[in-house]
């Protein structure tokens, strides 16, 4: 019973368990709806969903199953279609290169694209698949989702398949709340947590009762003896890379900084652009006007700090190695040398590269980092953060 | 055992799915939502309609899973055997817990977990065997303590911290999605029968259009929504009263809809922008 419908959505990588599936199997058992199918989706829902961002995929596995529920309704698409033009036009400018423009451009442009768009959508009424002129699923129209057509508009595809399309047009309720992440925050947390350090600070609260035990066995009397609380004494130094060939990473990053600051109390943040250089900020609007010197907080975290750095350590090597190199000022030292003094004061660093691995040897400035780092360099992945939880745990030499 | 919502609460369809389905199997429901959509009285609405005893447990972030189940009072032990009590009955120095109680009670009961999410990050953990078998044990005293009748258990959570795996998988899940006008437009009726039409039109689609601006770092929510209309009806404001002018985008009494500085500044902005548009 509904067994394809469990599998499909296993296909779909909805985390279901065979103990949900039973719980929805005994519900309807229990009769507690009738035979109804928008009850028996929110049953299905309730039974086997738990959590919200996973609604958007469920719907769409349950519409397929479910042929007879429309995926897309023809007026969402229309009304989606008034949309601001400069808003297109930026995402026109991130998905395209210069030449696709160019060519785009020779066929009359966005605003033709959009027009066509609008008057195909009218023209038909059925769900295609294949060929080239409707607007379908893998082919090569103009229009439609999984195919290829560099001017082409993605229409209601879950994944980027050539990273080229416009916009996702499907209108689906909960859309909001799907982002498929890599890790979710919380395996992140599980994973920060391994820095804990416990210490005892602060006044004396909490009952020793040890102490209690053997005083009071001592004397005679009951004497009540307090020990300092225990508290995570752990300490942070953030650095975050922001900006330029760092956008594309911002989720990522966002997820560990959130993270990052529920796991440490004390955690201290700082903003750099691609290097370390004289000067950081901690409010990026601001970057211009509240810079702190990279001195002055040099001297006032102390070594028992632990220093994180996260970047793609993406950019010219110039930016690294020689003075007036930094790409968005002058420099008088060379960034080489500030982060050298950063590592130097907290010897407990870390520097963590949302760039997936396999990448890094192709970049020069990745390895000449990672050689100034020696080598403590992790990807932002869970088994990266694990690794750094390990290196930073280690007591530090001096 | 059936709920269908209640004359002051409204339940839409498939919230009372999930609320059915959560009783009649006997697991946790747990349930999400915008803040002030009412998850908490969710559970209140819930015991009140079925005519049983409301248990709540609110978790703070220094709340141990351990305090729902009982606590066991070491000091006072301590202290009666210093002035010479002979201590027969250690069970005495046991208090019990939230859960403990909904356990015990002599009808089903409905038991509130308010704000999971509040607490540690394991807290979840630490309760999957008490709710799955709904019964725990007294290491103090060596006893088991099992439901006389399995608690209808109610877990709202505000998405401050994910849940853990396991936990989910041995719950119902509903998220309260925030109603569309007409199941809005019945909420407001069923906590302010006698208010006038043209208000009640004029103020929902005055509440629709600040809650559909982009950017507004907290949405304006039902409790929102009801809060100001009850002061609409205090005032005695007419639909004529909320007609925004050029100068004050924002209707009258906004103060209980956003109560956020940036949220008032963008909707002044917004002001100053359309002016600049004439």
């Amino acid at each position: 019973m509904f067994l394809d419908f469990f599998f499909k959505l296993k296909n779909a990588k909805i985390p279901v368990s065979l103990n949900e599936f039973l719980n929805l199997l005994n519900a309807l058992d229990n009769q507690i709806i009738s035979y109804d199918v928008n009850a028996f989706y929110f049953l299905a829902r309730t039974c086997l969903i738990k959590d919200e961002k996973l609604f958007d995929k469920f719907d769409l596995v349950f519409g397929e199953y479910f042929k007879s529920i429309e995926r897309i309704e023809l007026e969402d698409v229309m009304s989606s279609m008034d949309i601001p033009d400069d808003w297109i036009k930026q995402m026109f400018n991130r998905y395209f290169t210069e030449d696709e423009i160019n060519k785009i451009k020779s066929q009359g442009g966005i605003e033709k694209l959009l027009k066509t768009l609008k008057q195909r959508l009218k023209d038909q009424k059925k769900r295609h698949h294949g060929g080239n002129k409707w607007i379908g699923t893998s082919g090569t129209s103009p229009f439609g989702a999984y195919g290829y057509n560099p001017e082409g508009i993605r229409m209601g595809q879950d994944k980027r398949r050539h990273g080229k399309a416009i916009k996702v047009w499907d209108k689906r309720i909960f859309k909001d709340f799907d982002n498929t992440k890599e890790f979710n925050n919380r395996s992140f947390k599980v994973a920060l947590k391994k820095l804990r350090q416990w210490a005892r600070t602060g006044i004396n609260q909490e009952l020793d009762i040890e102490e209690t035990i053997s005083d009071t066995a001592k004397n005679g009397v009951l004497n009540i003896k307090t020990k300092r609380e225990r508290e995570n004494s752990i300490k942070v130094l953030l650095f975050l890379d922001v900006g330029g060939s760092m956008d594309s990473h911002i989720e990522q990053v966002e997820q560990l900084f959130s993270a990052a600051s529920n796991v440490f109390k004390n955690l201290h943040y700082f903003y750099f652009h691609n290097c370390l250089y004289e000067g950081i900020w901690k409010n990026n609007n601001r970057r211009w006007n509240e810079r702190l010197l990279t001195y002055d907080v040099i001297r006032t975290y102390g070594k028992e700090f632990k220093c994180i750095f996260v970047g793609d350590a993406t950019m010219s090597p110039y930016e690294i190695v020689i003075p007036g190199g930094g790409n968005e000022h002058f420099n008088d030292e060379p960034g080489r040398i500030w982060l050298e003094r950063a590592i130097t004061q907290w010897p407990s660093y870390i520097w963590i590269n949302p760039v997936v691995e396999k990448y890094w040897e192709y970049s020069e400035s990745t390895m000449i980092i990672k050689d100034i780092f020696q080598n403590r360099m992790v990807p932002l992945t869970l088994e990266g953060i694990d690794k750094a939880t390990k290196i930073l745990a280690q007591p530090n030499f001096n | 055992m059936e709920f269908t919502g209640s004359k002051n609460y409204i339940s839409t369809n498939d919230l009372t799915i999930a609320v059915n389905a959560s009783i009649a199997l006997e697991k946790p429901l747990l349930v999400k939502g915008e803040p002030g959509t009412g998850k908490t009285e969710l559970a209140r609405q819930i015991a009140s309609s079925l005519k049983l005893k409301i248990i709540e447990w609110s978790i703070k972030s220094t709340t141990k899973a351990q305090q729902g189940l009982y606590e066991y009072d070491a000091v006072s032990r301590l202290r009666d055997s210093q002035l010479g009590e002979e201590i027969k009955d250690i069970s005495k120095y046991i208090k019990k817990g939230k859960i403990w109680e909904s356990f015990e009670t002599t009808k089903k009961s409905v038991l509130l977990i308010d704000e999971i999410d509040k607490a540690d990050i394991e807290f979840p953990n630490d309760l999957l065997q008490e709710l799955d078998k709904m019964e725990f044990y007294i290491y103090e005293t060596g006893e088991v303590v099992k439901a006389n009748h399995r608690p209808i258990i109610i877990i709202t959570s505000n998405n401050e911290k994910e849940l853990p795996e396991a936990f989910l998988r041995r719950c119902f899940f509903h998220y309260i999605q925030f109603p569309e006008i007409n199941t809005l437009r019945k909420i407001v009726e069923v906590h302010f029968p006698d208010i006038k039409k043209s208000l009640l039109e004029t103020a929902l689609k005055k509440f629709f259009q600040i809650r559909e601006v982009p950017g507004l770092k907290k949405k304006p929510s039902t409790s929102e929504a009801l809060d100001w209309i009850k002061l609409l009806l205090v005032e005695d404001l007419d639909s004529k009263d909320l007609k925004s002018d050029g100068k004050n985008i924002l209707p009258k009494l906004h103060g209980a809809l956003l109560k956020n500085e940036q949220d008032i500044q963008l909707f002044e902005q917004l002001a100053f922008m359309s002016r600049r548009e004439d």
